[in-house]
């Protein structure tokens, strides 16, 4: 067990505001491994739909109080690669001209996972002991695949999930075509972009679309939702969180 | 070539609209991707990783040395026997062009395909002032006759169905309607060949120009560059300033590295060098040589520390094959002679921020790009800086960026900057997404930006309880 490890999760606005139970899952995940988990209380947002956007002025402003907010933290562990890639990739490029939070941010970013990588890479397991039922087919969110180089950590969790059959989905790296603001700027763009990822997803014949990004997801699951299509999205966390080790860790 | 980047938007929907447009993508590029892919399966990854490394610290090195490098293929030119000019904008290059044309009373020329002749609106240039100018590239003649722009920067007529080339050729040449590719290529063939034979001067682009021997590098899978460059009397290659190599070595690397990435092929099946005009003991080629250098907005990029690394490009088209955007829109919709992701990132530069400040917008950031590119370059991390700069550096701060979009950002930033408000927005929020949700799911909201979430794809309800409820009422006491 890793009773001497101390994690503090930075739960990401949008699982805080419509997804809580996500967040709730990382906690139950992370606790059964034994890691002794925080949660500080004053976080919000990483600032990315800012700086995403180019309002530096704004994303600055937010990223110096995520980094006072973390700066005790052993660990951060993220359920997004996105926002992970937020807080290890782009703080350090969003302070290039101020050299001292640029150290900061670089300080900073080693100690960030995004949740997946978190359990296999810092805490050394593959096997979290869950249990599900049903066809599951797996999103690689791009910035947890590039920006992050996250890819076989997921995998190697979901193939340990007791019960489940895997589908892979066939051009599985390809944007969902959700962005960020790219989705309402340009909605066009993105909704073809959707399209061709939901036909794959439709071909896997999978009731359970997972991936470590609730963004993506609420992308995905929004047009699922809208045809009323019986496939379900899910964070990956949640998935791990069920099961009978769950239940007996609960 | 005129600038449409402002319409990006509008030529998106249509291109998004437009059925042949969408099964030439599917098709063309699905045949790209397959190419390459077995391609570098075939040369072994590690290896292409390897020589992707070399070929970016080649280039790195060369741009960072751009004026050593400039003044030494200049003299090797010049020592070969050929004449260099140097052109600073679009304006200078047609100038050098005409004042080449009238000087030598040309009145026919032949060309290979050249993006920087598409750049400076080259053919328009000469035709007015009366020489006949026929693009010899089997892509580009067709979209020539179609008077039309590049729809992508190695395959110019990926858009058009072999029928719409068999109605072209109907309508502009002299011959009988043929259906299949084989003999379109022949008709082709037929009518260009006298145009290579009677031509004054035949015009070329350059892949690469190795500094150390003065030799300009032509990469073609038709054989026309040659042709271009050996018959007729004069040859004038065109070259953005950022084609030099050192040395003739150094095209082992990007010689493979091009022709992998670009079309899946181990060589291309042309590789032309060329090294001045014709010397006496030589059976052919040009009595003059002419090396035009365009810089045409390149020492832009050159300054900006930032976007410097854009300048290595070679041209490949591999990001535009892998982009989902371009996968989508095509490169018409870009509106300017380069598309897809690099398209995005230099065209802002070289057309002005202003008038391209769509384009690095057009992009999820999703990075399939940079994976493909063989020589490295950080494009979305580019498009990023791009934007950061439209919105907020250049011309004048916040210029760019409409009302709305200012308003919305300062919003979400005065919400999340504390979380009391952030608490609030929550409560806020649930009672106003209440009146528009239904079952859990939001299925249309009038307002924007969200109302163009809503068009295809529900919108989440605000959980009952946010996480930091639940943590500070339950988790954080188990």
């Amino acid at each position: 067990m890793n009773e001497d490890i101390k994690a503090s999760l930075f739960v990401t606005c949008l699982v805080d505001q419509f997804y809580p139970q996500v967040g709730e899952s990382v906690v139950s995940v992370l606790r059964r491994q034994g890691v002794r988990v925080d949660f500080p209380i004053d976080q919000t947002c990483c600032g990315q739909p800012a700086f995403n956007s180019g309002y530096h002025t704004e994303a600055k402003k937010i990223a110096r109080q995520v980094l006072k907010l973390l700066a005790n933290s052993e660990y951060v562990v993220v359920p997004s690669g996105s926002c992970a890639t937020m807080l290890r990739v782009f703080y350090p490029e969003l302070f290039e001209d101020e050299p001292e939070m640029a150290e900061a941010a670089r300080e900073l970013s080693r100690r960030v996972y995004e949740f997946s990588e978190f359990v296999v890479k810092v805490l050394g397991v593959t096997n979290v002991g869950a249990e599900a039922s049903g066809r599951v087919t797996y999103h690689a969110a791009c910035h947890l695949l590039r920006e992050l180089g996250v890819n076989r950590e997921p995998l190697e969790l979901l193939e340990n999930v007791d019960g489940i059959e895997f589908a892979p989905l066939r051009g599985n790296v390809a944007c969902c075509g959700f962005g960020g603001t790219f989705a309402v700027k340009m909605a066009s763009i993105s909704e073809a972009m959707l399209e061709e990822k939901l036909s794959e997803i439709e071909d896997t014949g999978a009731d359970t679309v997972v991936a470590c990004d609730m963004s993506c997801l609420m992308h995905i699951g929004g047009a699922l939702s809208r045809r009323r299509a019986s496939a379900r999205t899910m964070h990956l966390a949640e998935l791990l969180a069920n099961g009978k080790a769950a239940a007996d860790g609960r | 070539m005129d600038v449409k980047t402002a319409q990006f938007k509008r030529n998106a929907e249509a291109a998004l609209a437009d059925e042949q447009i969408q099964q030439s993508l599917t098709r063309a590029i699905h045949h790209f991707d397959e190419a390459r892919d077995i391609a570098i399966r075939e040369f072994t990854p590690e290896r292409w990783e390897e020589l992707r490394e070399r070929g970016r610290t080649i280039k790195d090195h060369t741009v960072a040395n751009l004026d050593y490098y400039l003044e030494l293929l200049s003299k090797r030119v010049a020592e070969a026997g050929g004449v260099v000019h140097f052109a600073r904008d679009a304006e200078e290059v047609r100038q050098i062009m005409l004042r080449l044309a009238r000087s030598r009373g040309i009145k026919s020329a032949v060309k290979s395909k050249s993006m920087i002749s598409e750049e400076v609106g080259l053919n328009h240039a000469l035709e007015e002032a009366g020489v006949e100018v026929t693009e010899t590239d089997l892509g580009e003649y067709i979209i020539q006759l179609a008077d039309e722009t590049p729809f992508h920067i190695i395959a110019p007529a990926m858009h058009k169905s072999k029928e719409q080339v068999s109605d072209l050729f109907v309508e502009h040449l002299d011959e009988p309607r043929e259906e299949g590719i084989t003999e379109l290529a022949g008709v082709a063939r037929r009518v260009l060949r006298p145009k290579f034979l009677a031509a004054d001067m035949g015009i070329s682009g350059a892949n690469f120009a190795v500094a150390e021997t003065g030799t300009i590098v032509l990469v073609t899978n038709e054989g026309n560059g040659s042709l271009c460059t050996s018959v007729p009397r004069i040859h004038v290659a065109l070259m953005g300033m950022e084609k030099i190599v050192p040395d003739i070595e150094d095209m082992a690397v990007f010689l493979r590295l091009l022709a992998r990435a670009a079309t899946g092929q181990r060589l291309s099946t042309y590789t032309t060098f060329i090294t001045g005009p014709r010397r006496a003991e030589d059976e052919d080629g040009p009595e003059e040589f002419h090396l035009v250098i365009v810089d045409n907005g390149r020492s832009r990029l050159l300054r900006d520390a930032a976007l410097r690394e854009a300048l290595r490009c070679i041209r490949c088209g591999a990001c535009l094959n892998i982009c989902p955007v371009y996968r989508k829109v095509g490169g018409h919709a870009y509106g300017w002679v380069y598309s897809g992701p690099i398209g995005a990132v230099v065209t802002p530069v070289m057309v002005g921020l202003e008038e391209a400040k769509d384009l690095p917008f057009a992009s999820s950031l999703c990075g399939a790009c940079r994976d493909v590119c063989p020589v490295k370059i950080d494009i979305p991390h580019l498009l990023l800086k791009l934007r950061h700069m439209i919105v907020e550096e250049k011309p004048s701060k916040h210029k760019n960026s409409p009302l709305a979009e200012r308003l919305l950002i300062h919003g979400y930033y005065l919400t999340v900057r504390d979380r009391r408000t952030f608490a609030l927005a929550h409560r806020a929020g649930s009672i106003a997404l209440r009146a528009f949700a239904c079952g859990g799911r939001v299925r249309s909201f009038p307002i924007p930006p969200l109302s163009g979430w809503t068009r295809k794809r529900d919108f989440p309800a605000l959980a009952p309880k946010t996480f930091h409820q639940i943590w500070q009422e339950r988790l954080s006491k188990e």
